[in-house]
């Protein structure tokens, strides 16, 4: 891997979420350079995601010049864990209410929704919040409202 | 090609084209998000299994009805909220079951994740219906006798239906719903053989595609 080229696609913005990019939330997954060609892996989000084309044609723009192949690969499976620190921490600051760290959440077998007790507002801070639906503005995201100042807020779900 | 991969896929995208009919036209905001949602999950579902299986746009868009095989189930028309939540559940908890006995591949493992949610969404609704007010309690009991026929073919050269019948079994009595006796079990649908109403949703899904062949945005 060569420096350059790897930092070139790590800062290519998520579609949807432009304030993270695509390696803040764990969808880039390799950047190799075979001589003039670049072979750049990614992962999606979600099955069905929509912005996995955009992001395609958006790591060839971030490499002008130069011969790209994206592959797509699908195991292992994407996870919320693998959304970094500063990912977390943008996230907070565009007010997305992080997702959990599956060893903070309750342990539950295979196949079955791990959730969470409480989301904190990314607004006010408060634990006190309700969730009004578990599918928001993307596949990523569910949608919650904080009781203490009354926001509507997204949460990135932990999957 | 895999028949497989074949009907794992048709499944998924005529499940995902239903549950898109709700868009603008689901009981409340959320609900019409969250179906959408699902819908998307499914046809993303869907593409990775027919990709697996040859080139997703000639068999999504150019094959007729005699040559999909998904089962019946996931082609009957939407029918009122109650039919499309108990339908979902059904089918949810089918994929569930599939995918767990799949484990391993890289598309189950990564599907069966996003299909946890999915039987959440339609338990939760199931429940709330079901043990509702005598209007809803009615309507989901008229769904359930019309689809529980309709299940039997999700069985066929599997042996889920215990899995699944262990899952569904105790969401239908927690939603105060009577489980309807096994009787008639319509089949075909794996060999190409389907209701009327799968023609009309082709028809639509593949017009644009059969009129502008290689059309792009």
């Amino acid at each position: 891997m060569t420096r350059g080229e790897y930092e070139a696609v790590a800062a290519v913005p998520d579609p949807e979420i432009p304030t993270v990019t695509i390696e803040d939330l764990g969808i880039l997954r390799d950047v190799e350079v075979e001589g003039s060609r670049v072979v750049v892996t990614i992962t999606p989000t979600y099955s069905g995601c929509p912005a996995m084309d955009t992001i395609r044609t958006d790591i060839r723009r971030a490499l002008p010049g130069r011969d790209v192949e994206v592959r797509t690969v699908l195991s292992p499976a994407w996870t919320t864990d693998w959304i970094t620190d500063a990912g977390r921490e943008k996230l907070a600051k565009a007010r997305i209410a992080p997702p959990w760290r599956s060893d903070q959440r309750l342990s539950a077998p295979p196949g079955t929704l791990m959730l969470s007790i409480s989301v904190r507002c990314p607004n006010c801070g408060s634990p006190d919040t309700t969730e009004l639906s578990r599918f928001g503005s993307t596949a990523c995201k569910s949608l919650w409202r904080c009781r203490a100042c009354g926001d509507p807020f997204d949460h990135f779900k932990a999957i | 090609m895999s028949k497989a991969d074949l009907h794992h896929g048709d499944d998924a995208l005529i499940a995902a084209q239903r549950l898109a009919e709700w868009t603008s036209r689901a009981p409340e905001l959320e609900e019409d998000v969250a179906l959408a949602n699902i819908a998307l999950d499914l046809l993303g579902q869907a593409r990775m299994f027919l990709s697996r299986a040859g080139d997703e746009d000639q068999l999504a868009y150019l094959r007729t009805d005699r040559e999909f095989t998904n089962v019946q189930l996931v082609e009957l028309p939407n029918g009122d909220f109650g039919h499309t939540i108990l339908r979902l559940l059904f089918f949810s908890v089918y994929q569930q079951q599939l995918f767990a006995s799949m484990r391993g591949d890289e598309i189950a493992d990564k599907a069966a994740k996003e299909v946890a949610y999915h039987v959440d969404h339609a338990r939760m609704w199931t429940l709330r219906l079901g043990d509702g007010t005598e209007e809803s309690h009615g309507r989901m009991q008229r769904a359930l006798d019309e689809l529980w026929p309709f299940t039997h073919e999700l069985f066929e050269g599997n042996d889920l239906r215990a899995g699944w019948l262990s899952v569904v079994e105790p969401i239908l009595a927690e939603a105060t719903l009577t489980r309807p006796e096994d009787g008639w079990a319509p089949t075909g649908g794996r060999s190409g053989v389907h209701t009327q109403h799968l023609s009309y949703l082709l028809a639509e899904m593949q017009v644009l595609h059969r009129a502008h062949p290689g059309a792009r945005w």
